[in-house]
């Protein structure tokens, strides 16, 4: 941390620390334009995840076999991921079934959308903007309201914001607090964990790549530019470690909605 | 000089406010995705999945066919088996019988035939004997008599009265033999 603090500690005003503007790239169609008025390169990789996903899958699975060859064996692997560790597991083996398409595009969406921040050139998680945070989380929140209310009709806004077992007195103070934490904070938390993490780990790595071209570049003194090195080392071990977080919020993403439309289905057995 | 003023005026964009144009774009992408993986994807993976379920679940209920056809066979091998030890024994058995019996067939029959050898030799010797005693009692007679005849001359040429006496010698003799073979 000195490494980053170094600089802005020294008199001449020469670092400017990266902003959130500063993944705000300027929009591509039209060319240059400012960020928020066209098409910009997150909605490119957006758009490139969904093309990605639907190729490789439909390759692995062109000829499908027996004995899976390493694509197929590949491809199994998330799909089987998807179907059993996250929707057998948590939905149980009555209800999973026709959810583990949701629930693969989800997992295959968000974890192709993180990953992207670790290829170079992309380099930016679709995700740290909060948009398509909002966008997933909310298509997920209407998703689990509509099977609530699909299964129990309209009694299911009772079922879940009325906790059963309780004494009655204790109602009026339960009552109002299962209704923001179910239906206020959930599709925040639910949106704000993955935007927030792929946003701290993106920050990390504009903060890391500018620190260190600032000491370089800017800095004259070779004991600096060594600091910018280790910068640069450290930033390595930063993206194992983003690249971790990637896959593991694509996971809890994925499980969390699992989760809630499980609470969904069986709204009455609580 | 870096002041807190200076970082929040750069700081710009709140990371909270949407860019609608991504919102509209991510739910677009993800329902084609999720579109495209319900209808073509998801489907081709499950049938796999059971295709694989069955063919293993399959093999093993071949594989218990199997195993029960060649432990039928096995039984059936080894019955047949024990039948024809029990039928080997049996056959030892009745040869063995049979050869014992052969055995004391052979064995009665050269007991026979050596008896039967024996009588017909016994018969053999006993004419034998019979022609010696008849020649030997009638050279005895003419040797006896010869020899008496030498010893008291011609007086005793007359044959019917040697001839008495020779028989009545010869009577005495054979009597005097058979008191000493009864003896």
């Amino acid at each position: 941390m000195t490494a980053f603090a170094l600089p802005m500690a020294s008199n001449d005003g020469g670092f400017v620390p990266p902003t959130i503007s500063d993944t705000h790239l300027p929009d591509i169609l039209p060319w240059m334009t400012d960020y928020g008025t066209g098409l910009g390169k997150q909605m490119i990789m957006i758009i490139l995840s969904v093309v990605l996903i639907v190729w490789f899958f439909k390759a692995a699975i062109r000829n499908p076999k027996l004995v899976p060859g390493r694509v197929q064996f590949f491809a199994e692997g998330f799909y089987s991921f998807a179907r059993n560790t996250v929707g057998r597991d948590i939905m149980g083996e009555k209800n999973f079934r026709p959810w583990v398409p949701l629930l693969f595009s989800v997992f295959l969406f968000v974890l192709l959308n993180n990953i992207f921040g670790a290829i170079p050139f992309l380099q930016l998680p679709s995700f740290s903007h909060a948009g398509s945070a909002y966008a997933i989380a909310l298509i997920i929140y209407f998703t689990w309201i509509a099977v609530g209310v699909q299964k129990h009709g309209i009694r299911y806004f009772k079922l879940a914001v009325v906790p059963t077992g309780v004494p009655a007195w204790i109602l009026p103070l339960l009552v109002p607090l299962e209704i923001i934490s179910n239906f206020i904070v959930r599709p925040l938390t639910h949106s704000l964990r993955l935007m927030a993490t792929m946003l701290a780990g993106h920050m990390i790595v504009v903060l890391a790549g500018s620190g260190a071209q600032y000491l370089i570049v800017v800095q004259d003194s070779i004991l600096l530019n060594a600091t910018g090195v280790a910068v640069i080392v450290g930033s390595i071990a930063m993206y194992f470690l983003e690249l971790l977080i990637m896959v593991l919020q694509a996971f809890v993403f994925t499980l969390l909605t699992a989760i809630y439309i499980q609470g969904s289905l069986e709204a009455d057995a609580h | 000089m870096v002041t807190a003023a200076v970082i929040l005026a750069s700081e710009g964009a709140n990371p909270l406010l949407p860019n609608w144009w991504e919102v509209l774009v991510t739910a677009v992408a993800f329902a084609v995705l999720l579109f495209v993986v319900k209808k073509y994807i998801a489907p081709i993976f499950e049938k796999s999945y059971t295709d694989r379920v069955e063919a293993i679940e399959g093999g093993i209920e071949k594989a218990e066919e199997a195993q029960a056809e060649a432990n039928a066979l096995l039984e059936q091998y080894k019955a047949q088996l024990m039948e024809a030890r029990t039928e080997a024994n049996g056959i030892r058995e009745s040869a063995r019988a049979e050869g014992a019996q052969i055995l004391a067939d052979l064995k009665a029959k050269a007991a026979e035939e050596s008896a039967r050898i024996t009588a017909q030799a016994q018969v053999a010797i006993e004419s034998e004997r019979v022609a010696a005693v008849n020649s030997l009692r009638s050279e005895v007679g003419t040797l006896a008599t010869a020899l008496a005849g030498k010893i008291v001359g011609e007086a005793l040429d007359d044959d019917a009265r040697s001839n008495r006496v020779v028989e009545r010698f010869l009577a005495d003799l054979e009597n005097q033999s058979n008191a000493g073979a009864t003896k």
